[in-house]
Parts: C-alpha cells; structure tokens; sequence
C-alpha cells in the first residue's frame, strides 16, 4: 500500500485490544509535517496507548503505522526514529543532567566527545548549561522538564512524542512551558505530537486538535473549529463549557433548523446536522454567547428568573430559571458590568442568543 | 530463620518477558535440585527401614510412623496403643513456641507501635537498632542468653548482690529460659511487621474515635488493633513458625528435660544411635504442621475484610 | 516535634516497655563483650581489663582449629552469598519486569520455599539427599545448600528495589536507541545496585550464621564457625568464645550498618 511520504504520521485503521477489552477501536488519522498536533480526551480515552504505539511501547493489535511513508510497526522503539518526554520525566536518577541527554546521542552509535557537545548545544537551546553536572533529584520539576525535552531532542527525532508533559507543573510554569514548547517546535521545526487531558493546554498550543473518548476519535480539527463547532455532545461538553439541551426538529430549511426544548421553548439554530423534522437532537450554547436584557430585543428571546449569580474574576455566570425550571447559564464579561447586564437574583430577564450561537448536533 | 512468610512484590512492566523463562531457569533448578526434591526424596525415607548404624535400607516400612504414634509394648507384640512421648514432645513444642509468641506480641506490640509514632525522620533509626540484633549471628546471641542465665551468671549475681534473693534462682535448663531465648531469637520478626502496619494506619481514624468521646484505650482495642491486625497476625506467625523447628534455644537453654521437636530430629542423624526414616517421619509431621498453619494464614490473608487501612 | 498535651497516638507504658525490648536485646550481648575483656580465665570473676583471650584465639592452643573454621566460613559464605545474588537477581528481573504468566505465584513459591520450610526440615531433607544419591559431605555439600539456601534472602530485597523502579526508565532508554540489554546493564542495573548490595550483605550474614543446615550437610572434621562455637560451647563457656563471639558481632554491626548506608544512600537516587 502506497502511502502520503509528506506526511509525519498515518495511522491506518489501527486497532488496541487487551484481551477482551478494546482500548483503540479502528482508529485513521494523518499528522502532517511540522505540524503542533494534539490527541486530547480524559483519562482512558485510548489517546496514551496511541502515542506509545506510535513509540513502539504497545503492539498494534491490527492496522498499520506509517512515518514519512515507512511502515514502523515492526521496528522496536529502539530502532524508530522517534523520541518521548515521558509524564514523569523518566530522568535516569542515576546519571547527570549532561549524560542524560548525551545517552540516546551514545547509543546511537555517537563517541562519547561528540555526544556529549552536541549535548552541551541542546542543553544551551534549553537554558540549562548552567545544571549540567546536577543530578536530576537536585533540579525543579520546570528544570527536570526542560531535561526530559532536551534528552529526547538530542538524538534529532522526525517526530517528538510528549505524554502529558506539563501535568506535573504547577498552573503558572505550566502556562510559561506552553509558550516554551510552541516556540520550541518553530524552531526545531519537528513534528510534535502531544498528549494532554487540558483542553486550555490543547486549544493554546496546537495546530490541529483530534479529540479522542472511549477509544474512538471524536473530532479532528483546528482549536477554533472544535471549540465553535462541535462535531457532537461529547466534543461540546469536554470542550469548555456549555449549555446542552435535548431538543426536538419541529422544522428546517437551509441550514437552519427550528428547534423545540423539552419546555415547548423554540429556538433556531445553526447546522441541520442529518436530522428528520420530529427527530430528536442535542443542542449547545456557550454561555459567554447569550446576553441578558431588562427588555426584549429580539423576538426569539425568551424569558427567565435570575436564581444566582457567581462572580468568577473574569466574568460572572449567572445561573436562570427558564420555564418549569430549565436550567440556564449565561456568562457575563467583566468589562460588561457598567452595562449592568447582571441581575440581581429573582429578577425576570430576556435572554438573547448570538446569531449562530446554537449548535445541533445529531450525536 | 526459617518458616515464614514473605511477601510477592507485584509485577512491574514486562520488558524482559522474552527472556523470562532463561532469568528464571537458575532459580528453578537450583531450588528443585537442592530443595524441593529433597523434600520429597525425605518423604520417601520416611516410608524405609532403618539401617543400625544410620541411614536406611531401601525397603517399605510404616514403622518409622509406628513407632511415632504407636505404643506396642516392651516387646512390640501388643496392640497399638497410643504412644504419647513424641506427641508430648510436639504438644510442647507447640506450647512453648506459642508462649514464646505471646511474649514477644507482649512487648513487640508497644514497641512497634511506639517506633511506628515518632517522627518519620528517626523511625528508621528505631527500626535499625531493633534490627541489628537479628543480624547477629544466632548462636552468638543463644550462648550470651546462656551466659546471662546461668546459676552463677550475671542476673543472679546481681540479685544476690542486691539481696533480693539468697540463693541462686534456677534459671537455665527451665522452660522459661527455652520461651525466653525463643523470644530473644525472632522477637524483631514480631516487631517488623506491626511496625509496618502501624506506620500506614491513618491516624485521623485515632483523633476521629477520640473526637467520638472513645478513651485512648478504648480506642487502640476498638480502632489501631483491628486496623492492624494483618501485621499482628503475620508477627505471630513469623514468630511461631520458627520457634517451633528451633533447634538452639531448646538444646542450649533447655537441657535435656526440654526437649523440643528440633533435638528430637537432629537426634536421629548423629553418629550411629540414629534412626534416619523416624528422623524424616518426624521432620514430615513438623513440615505439615508448619504448612497447615501457612495455610491457613494464607486464606486469612486472602479474606476481603483485612481491616482498614 | 512538639508533643501535644493531649496526643491520641502515645500511650503510657509503651516508651518503658520499648526500652526494655532494647534492653533484652542488647544487655546479653554487651555482658558477653564485656567479659571478653576479662582478664580471668574464670567466667563468673571479673579481674580487670585484658586482650588476653583475644590473643588466644589467635595464637592459643585452639587458634588452628578456629582459624581453619573461619575460613570455611568466610569462604563459604562469600562464594555462597555471590552465587545466590547473581540467582536471585536474575529471577527478581524475570518476576518483577517479565509480565504476567501463568507459572508466576508457582516460581514465587518456589523462591520462598526455604523461608517456609523449617530450616530443621531443609537440613534433614539435604542430608537425605546427599546421602542418597553418594555425595561425599564436606564444603561443597555445605555451600550448595547454602546457596539454594540464601536465594529467598537475596531475592526478597532486590525484588522490592525493582518493584519501585518504574518501567518507564528502561523505556525511555528503549525510546533513546538502547537495546534491551543495554537498558539493563546501562539503567536498570545500576538503579537496582542497591537492593542488589542489601541482598548480597543479608544472603552472606545468613551464609556465615548458619548453624542448623551446615551441622548436618557439613561432614565428619569439617567446621564452620557456628559449628566450632557449638561444639566448644557444648563443654562450658570459655572466656575465648566470647572473644570470638564479640568479634563476631562486631563484623555483624559493621556489616548491617554498611547495609543501612547504602539503602539510604538508595533513596538519593530514586525520582
């Protein structure tokens, strides 16, 4: 089979099975060349084990991987060009920071002056020329980090896979590392794929998103496509926050669609979705993309009481009552506060959603 | 030390599970050779006749068991009767490793508990000094506990000198100097594991019961002891199991009135008087005692309501 | 740390009952010490400070028969402690970083077949076998059977030291273009030293302490040091035995001391 030689990764209907139970269910998906990609979904969502079956940690139950066009699926990780920055690091406790990042430069075969420079060099590139000679126990968790990066950059890898590498940092060097890693691949211009169980780490860093639950991908795209435009609940739901409601198709024409809440509430929203008129379907709404107004503004407002309101720095979210109690959150910027687009609780409001706002989704 | 228990460490990873079988062999052989078919080949012996001057003729036999459990009178016409001196010698075996366990559960459990309660930078210091009489050879320490004992030893001189008493006490060559040696040989496999098990015991259990208006003793019987109770029972085990084969403590301590199961076997291997197939009977008979007991503490252990952690 | 006035974790009584744990413990061992020093070839008189017994050991009229024991011992419990952490390790590698298989539980019991064992028991049934198939006994009787002896003992501390060695080290040596054989003699060797040293000090204490199984594997006129102990115990405590005892205890102490060290000394090296 002839494969894409540009791009980085195919994977090819790539199946994980551990006895009876399916971690990977026929998975397909292409990383292309010097590209930021990100496999994102919560724990046990399959999107590890294919990492390390990129990495060559995991066997391929059935389907095939191919980089740059090679099939990889029989060379044991030794022997791919391929490196990892493993969750916990995996420093060797036992070796210096400079012999850490000179091993894999060894074992490929590099005398040990030559590796250890070319070492010194990736340790400069990391701003850690000064640690060289610590053991990693004598290092921050931001250093040893930085360690595991330069050790498996060394060898020059076509592809860096990193494991939820930044989970073990707290939330500022956490931050500080994302800008870090992106420049990092500018820079080097390898491809980098990058695991996380962080939406905001996924959505800041990467070119291309694949959003992974339960084994199968959920959606591949842009950070803008999969935050606006979710492929279905559970994208919507993992993504952010949202407001998602079960809604009936009363009617459609174009690419809207009338939509009915289970409180005989109608809405019109965005993107048909496949769905027949009577056919039920999942709605979402961002909060920070509906408005609250004392008078209507539009006539498919519709209206609610203000049960609370939580003030959360940035912004306030306020919870309402719709009729017979359906539940409804709409968030409020800060800078909107002289607007005095926040009310006091008890008070009847008109909520008004952006145009586009509402999102049918069939799954 | 021998007769306990140990622990299996879970598996970690399976890089090397290609050449598993190839790191194993050695293991496998050297203990099948050199233990495990010994085991077996002294069941076998235990089934053959004695020869006179030691060792066995190669012939069926249930006579070493006969002459275990069976009394057939001076000339061995008589019908089986009972025969209770070797039974005695096990029942005080029994009884003696058992007291032995009690006493160090006695002391081994305040002590546990109190190095489990210090501040975790010194514990290991505790756990060490309590350790390193184990270390020490033995021997060593059965002949300096015999030292101590003796008629005109160290104890009772200084009870003399002090006037408590006016003659010596008869200490050595009593069952207590057997229970109080068997004490001193394995009282820190008692104090190991309670020590392991207090050390994990969460605590806020303690300050939650006393919160609840418990007493502090109320509250280490009703709380710390059941919570604890798997390393209490494995201290008692791993105490009493090799109390029970000791052969130093009973030969040098005890003399010949004390006899316990472990002179009582190594009696039938030395010089010509023995008698090699009663040797083995006697050593199986210990071996499936002991292995009841593992037994049984192995489905304890696998009991879902270990106690809380 | 403070001690709070109302601690729920101390109890009174068991900071007297520790030190007098300590106290049985050591007391006998100090008083032997003690009297090794003894300038009275009595035992129960104490006539002032003396090296006397010690130099007995070394040149009195037992000196050969101890120092020939000493050796067997020594010698037996080096090759012995050697032979069976190299076993062990290898067996630790293959439990700990082999998977699941299905004879797993089987070769644990295995490995702790001598624990469980009364070791009266071991040495009746390696006695048997010697005898049975005409193994004349001498040293190389006692070593093998120290050896199988000693496996469990030196298996159990490095198979918890690589227990707490996550497998991800090895595979980020893989993941940096080692082959399996260099991930362990490169990474995980070195990382389970530790364990390994434990191993070898407990496998050899329990090699040169061993009293019970070289008695009966041993063979006429072949003695060890426990066994010579024995036999000149057996006759009365003589102020030379106490020489040798102390000194005895004094290369134990050294040794579990050395062993202490270099576990803690383990712990700068674990992530």
């Amino acid at each position: 089979m002839s494969q894409d030689s540009t791009n980085a990764i195919d994977v090819r209907q790539a199946v994980k099975r551990y006895g009876d139970f399916t971690a990977l269910k026929t998975i397909s998906l292409s990383i292309h060349d010097n590209e930021f990609f990100t496999l994102l979904g919560p724990s046990g969502c399959g999107k590890t084990t294919l990492l390390r079956m990129i990495g060559g940690f995991e066997d391929v139950t059935e389907g095939e991987i191919f980089l740059y066009g090679q099939e990889i699926e029989s060379l044991p990780p030794n022997k791919r060009p391929v490196n990892t920055v493993f969750q916990n690091y995996a420093l060797f406790p036992h070796m210096n920071v400079l012999d850490n990042v000179s091993f894999g430069l060894e074992m490929l075969g590099k005398s040990k002056p030559e590796a250890r420079q070319r070492a010194g060099e990736i340790l400069e590139l990391v701003q850690l020329s000064d640690f060289a000679a610590r053991k990693p126990a004598q290092l921050s968790g931001g250093q040893q980090q930085r360690v595991a990066l330069a050790r498996a950059l060394a060898p020059q890898p076509k592809v860096l896979l990193l494991d939820e590498p930044l989970s073990a940092l707290d939330l500022k060097l956490r931050k500080a590392m994302q800008l870090e890693l992106k420049h990092l691949q500018r820079e080097t211009g390898i491809t980098f794929i990058f695991v996380t169980h962080d939406q905001d780490e996924a959505l800041t860093m990467s070119d291309r998103i694949a959003v992974m639950s339960a084994g199968e991908l959920q959606q591949l795209g842009d950070a803008r496509d999969i935050y606006e435009k979710p492929a279905n609940r559970f994208v919507a739901d993992f993504i952010g926050e949202t407001n998602l409601i079960d809604v009936t198709i009363k009617s459609q024409d174009g690419q809207r669609a009338l939509c009915e809440f289970p409180n005989g509430l109608t809405l019109t929203c965005d993107a048909r979705a496949g769905l027949e008129d009577g056919q039920t379907g999942h709605m979402s709404i961002r909060p920070e993309r509906m408005k609250l107004h004392a008078a209507q503004v539009n006539p498919e407002n519709f209206t609610g009481r203000v049960v609370e309101n939580v003030y959360a720095g940035t912004h306030v979210q306020s919870i309402l009552h719709l009729k017979d109690d359906m539940k409804l959150t709409v968030r409020t910027q800060n800078s909107d506060l002289g607007n005095s687009m926040v009310f006091e609780p008890g008070t009847e409001v008109f909520v008004d959603v952006e145009r586009g706002a509402a999102r049918l989704m069939a799954h | 030390m021998a007769g306990g228990t140990a622990q299996d460490n879970g598996t970690q990873g399976d890089t090397y599970k290609e050449v598993r079988d190839w790191l194993l062999a050695p293991a496998w052989v050297t203990l099948i050779v050199l233990v495990l078919l010994p085991v077996l080949l002294m069941l076998v012996y235990s089934f053959l006749t004695k020869e006179f001057r030691g060792g066995v003729i190669w012939e069926f036999s249930f006579a070493a068991y006969e002459q275990f459990f069976c009394d057939r009178g001076l000339f061995g016409d008589e019908p089986c009767a009972i025969e209770w001196t070797y039974i005695n010698i096990f029942w005080r075996s029994i009884w003696q490793a058992g007291l032995a366990t009690i006493l160090s559960l006695l002391i081994g459990f305040p002590t546990a508990y109190f190095i489990a309660t210090r501040p975790a930078h010194v514990r290991p210091l505790w756990v060490f000094l309590i350790t390193i009489p184990y270390w020490v050879n033995l021997l060593i320490r059965t002949v300096s506990m015999r030292f101590m004992l003796r008629e005109e030893g160290p104890i009772n001189n200084a009870l003399m000198w002090s006037g408590l008493i006016d003659n010596p006490l008869q200490m050595i060559n009593t069952n207590f100097a057997v229970q109080i040696g068997l004490f001193y040989s394995y009282l820190p496999f008692m104090v190991l594991p309670i020590y392991a098990a207090v050390e994990r015991y969460n605590f806020t259990l303690s300050e939650a019961a006393s919160d609840l208006y418990a007493s502090k003793w109320t509250t280490l019987r009703r709380i710390v002891l059941p919570a604890v109770r798997p390393g209490v029972i494995a201290g008692c085990i791993l105490v009493f199991v090799p109390s029970l084969g000791a052969f130093l403590a009973p030969d040098l301590l005890g003399g010949a009135k004390n006899f316990m199961i472990g002179s009582l076997i190594e009696e039938q291997f030395k010089g010509n008087a023995g008698n090699w197939p009663f040797g083995a009977a006697a050593s199986m008979i210990l071996l499936t005692l002991v292995l009841v007991i593992l037994t049984l503490y192995a489905r304890q252990q696998a009991r879902p309501d270990k106690g809380a952690r | 740390m403070a001690t709070r006035k109302f601690d729920v974790r101390s109890y009174p009584g068991f900071l007297a009952i520790t030190v007098l744990c300590l106290t049985i413990l050591y007391v006998p061992l100090m008083v032997v010490a003690v009297y090794s020093f003894n300038a009275s070839a009595s035992i129960v008189v104490w006539e002032g400070f003396s090296l006397r017994w010690y130099g007995d050991v070394f040149v009195g009229p037992e000196s050969t028969k101890f120092k020939v024991a000493a050796r067997n011992s020594f010698v037996i419990a080096i090759i012995a402690a050697s032979v069976s952490t190299t076993i062990a390790t290898l067996a630790a590698t293959a439990m700990i970083r082999g998977g699941t298989f299905r004879y797993r539980t089987l070769s644990f019991g295995l490995i702790s077949l001598p624990l469980m064992v009364p070791e009266i028991v071991t040495a009746v049934a390696t006695l048997i076998f010697f005898n049975s198939i005409g193994f004349e006994r001498g040293i190389l009787t006692i070593l093998l059977a120290h050896i199988a002896f000693c496996i469990p003992f030196a298996y159990l501390p490095i198979a918890a030291r690589m227990q707490g060695i996550e497998d991800t080290y090895e595979q980020a040596a893989r993941d940096l273009h080692a082959t399996k054989r260099q991930a362990f003699t490169k990474i995980l060797l070195p990382l389970m030293m530790p364990g390994i040293i434990s191993g070898f000090l407990l496998a050899f204490i329990i090699s040169l302490d061993d009293f019970i199984i070289t008695n009966f594997v041993k063979g006429a006129g072949v003695e060890t040091l426990p066994t010579a102990i024995f036999g000149a115990v057996k006759q009365g405590i003589k102020p030379n035995i106490m020489a040798i005892s102390t000194m005895l205890l004094a290369f134990s102490i050294v040794m579990v001391t050395i062993s202490y060290f270099v576990s803690k000394s383990g712990e700068n090296n674990k992530p």
